[in-house]
């Protein structure tokens, strides 16, 4: 038996692409689900969530305009790089979910498919979204699926990981870029996957990951005139109502959610992706 | 080397210039007895100058305080259109934002000038009459100032002739830094006439002075020249605006105002993006010279971005939600 002292770690924010500390200073303590400590993480503020809305709309413009294929390359990069982090995001899961540890890298595994699943999704959308539009004209008629731009996140509370990458891919694979706020009492997952971004191909800003409380931060995120949508996956009932209603105040893209978080293993199809795009429809003339 | 602030340290019975505030009437005589009363000026304590600058950014200015702060540098504002690609068009619709900053908001106030090159002084000039908004140009070979003197003051009286209100001139740092004060010096005074009735604003460009020594040098030459401002830079180079040399040209105005009645304004320029720097500068005035500068009169900011962020921060404050670069004028 090691007598050496354990290494207590207290994590960051993962905006920008750095890893600063919140704004604010604060910080909390992270238990697992049968109150032992597992680690402090950074308690974000409003002004974290303001500046990570500044980060993500800098980088908005090379991301959604990076080629459809150049997205999923990357994004796929991204679950490669899961892949290496396997057994830690299983420790976390574990721990954070009171999970097995078989049951644990099930979940795990199901993410990283979750996440190679949506990579694929990148260079097909415009042919599954998109049409050729027949007109009663000389002209042509395209529709095209573009990206919404910033979109907030407010991730689910209970699946940290499965759950997290299921509402996070969709908004990426789509051309968006995120601002999140994880789940509060499990965090880990989550703060692995901002390594995970760092150290793969996902450009600074494009996602940036805030620790906290979505009923603090969540309302300024709501009506943030920059935000271009927010999905309510994390926020519970009354909350969620609330933060719909002053969405309505800048006309948000807004994604509700069932009162019970729903089973995240099941097959999304597109009902994650089509509420994160703008179709944007063109008339040309024939022969000029 | 003899205190500066004491003239008789100086004291020669031949005569000067004349046309010097009385305290300082013969340091022109010569470049000799110029220099060695420039170098006579106290020397700036760089770490002291930055210390303080830094202490006074860590302010902390909320709610009414910052409203008023905000409206009070919008008002401070010389927005500022210095390209080679502007255009009559591009000019009108600065005038435009001059005037009414935030559309959507009445009470917001407008800025104090609108900037720009000499030939569109008249573009400028015709779409601001009758709102009070002055026309500044720039002019004497700006941003570089290397010219010949005939064609220094050609550009101001050409820029006051198409109805600039204000002028910006470069001092020759080439001179300035070979030591040759009293060439800088009469340039100043030559230009100062040029401009008729119009403001002089005196570009110091302290991003190629190096020193806050030479920053305080430079300051007092041009405040003794008849400079109605000294202003730190063009804009064209970095670093330009910081608070350790607003700091020391604010300490230069206001010894200069007590050693002979006459105020002289300041205008740091370039570098300037954000809310929180230009409220740095606010705090910065009423601690260094206090309340007397804290008017568009005697301060002002020569920016294009700040005027974008102290909107969003105005919006901020009046919705009580964050807004965002959608809602202000892309200039």
């Amino acid at each position: 038996m090691s007598d050496r002292l354990a290494v207590r770690k207290t994590y960051k924010l993962y905006l920008g692409g750095a890893f600063p500390r919140s704004e604010s200073g604060r910080t909390y303590e992270v238990h697992d689900t049968r109150g032992h400590f597992l680690a402090n993480a950074a308690w974000a503020s409003r002004k974290d969530g303001r500046d990570a809305v500044v980060a993500a709309r800098s980088a908005f413009g090379k991301w959604s305009g990076a080629t459809a294929y150049n997205r999923g390359q990357v994004l796929y990069r991204v679950a490669e790089v899961m892949e290496g982090r396997a057994a830690q995001f299983t420790e976390e899961v574990a721990a954070g979910e009171g999970l097995s540890t078989a049951k644990a890298r099930a979940a795990v595994d199901a993410a990283i498919d979750r996440w190679v699943w949506y990579a694929g999704w990148t260079d097909k959308l415009a042919a599954v979204l998109g049409s050729t539009n027949p007109v009663a004209g000389p002209y042509f008629g395209f529709s095209v699926p573009e990206p919404t731009g910033v979109v907030a996140v407010l991730a689910p509370q209970r699946s940290s990981l499965l759950g997290l990458v299921s509402v996070l891919a969709p908004v990426l694979a789509a051309g968006n870029t995120a601002v999140v706020v994880t789940s509060k009492e499990r965090p880990l997952p989550a703060i692995t996957l901002g390594e995970v971004l760092a150290t793969s191909d996902v450009p600074g800003g494009v996602v940036n990951l805030l620790t906290g409380d979505a009923a603090e931060i969540g309302p300024w995120l709501a009506e943030h005139a920059d935000v271009d949508a927010i999905d309510l996956a994390g926020a519970p009932a009354p909350l969620a109502m609330e933060l719909e209603r002053s969405a309505a105040g800048t006309i948000k893209r807004v994604l509700r959610t069932p009162a019970e978080e729903p089973d995240w293993t099941a097959d999304p199809g597109l009902s994650r992706l089509r509420p994160f795009l703008e179709t944007k429809s063109v008339w040309h003339p024939i022969g000029v | 080397m003899t205190h500066v602030l004491d003239p008789n340290a100086l004291a020669d019975t031949s005569s000067g210039t004349g046309t010097l505030p009385d305290p300082f009437a013969d340091v022109t005589r010569s470049n000799d007895a110029f220099r060695a009363f420039l170098h006579g000026l106290p020397g700036v304590d760089q770490v002291g100058a930055e210390a303080r600058a830094k202490v006074l950014g860590t302010r902390s200015i909320k709610t009414t305080a910052k409203a008023w702060a905000i409206d009070t540098a919008i008002s401070m504002v010389d927005l500022t259109t210095l390209e080679g690609s502007d255009t009559p068009g591009k000019v009108r619709a600065l005038a435009a934002k001059a005037r009414r900053p935030d559309p959507t908001d009445p009470s917001c106030p407008a800025v104090a000038a609108v900037c720009v090159y000499g030939d569109l002084a008249g573009v400028a000039q015709e779409a601001l009459a009758g709102t009070g908004i002055n026309v500044a140009a720039v002019a004497t070979a700006f941003p570089s100032g290397r010219a010949s003197r005939e064609v220094k003051l050609a550009d101001v009286r050409d820029a006051v002739a198409n109805g600039a209100d204000e002028i910006d001139m470069v001092i020759d740092r080439g001179a300035f830094l070979t030591g040759r004060y009293l060439d800088v010096f009469e340039e100043i005074v030559a230009v100062k006439e040029a401009c008729g009735s119009a403001h002089l604003k005196v570009i110091l460009e302290t991003g190629e002075l190096v020193t806050l020594d030479a920053v305080r040098r430079a300051s007092w030459l041009a405040m003794l020249a008849g400079g109605d401002f000294i202003k730190t830079s063009t804009g064209k180079v970095s670093p330009a605006a910081t608070l350790p040399v607003c700091l020391v040209m604010l300490e230069a105005v206001r010894d200069f105002r007590t050693a002979t009645g006459r105020q002289v304004g300041v205008k740091p320029a370039g570098g300037i993006r954000t809310t929180k720097d230009a409220v740095k500068h606010l705090v910065l005035i009423n601690e260094t010279v206090g309340s007397d500068w804290l008017s568009p009169d005697w301060f002002r900011f020569g920016a294009s971005s700040l005027l974008n962020d102290l909107l969003l921060q105005r919006q901020k404050l009046r919705t009580g939600h964050y807004s965002g670069p959608d809602h202000v004028s892309v200039d």
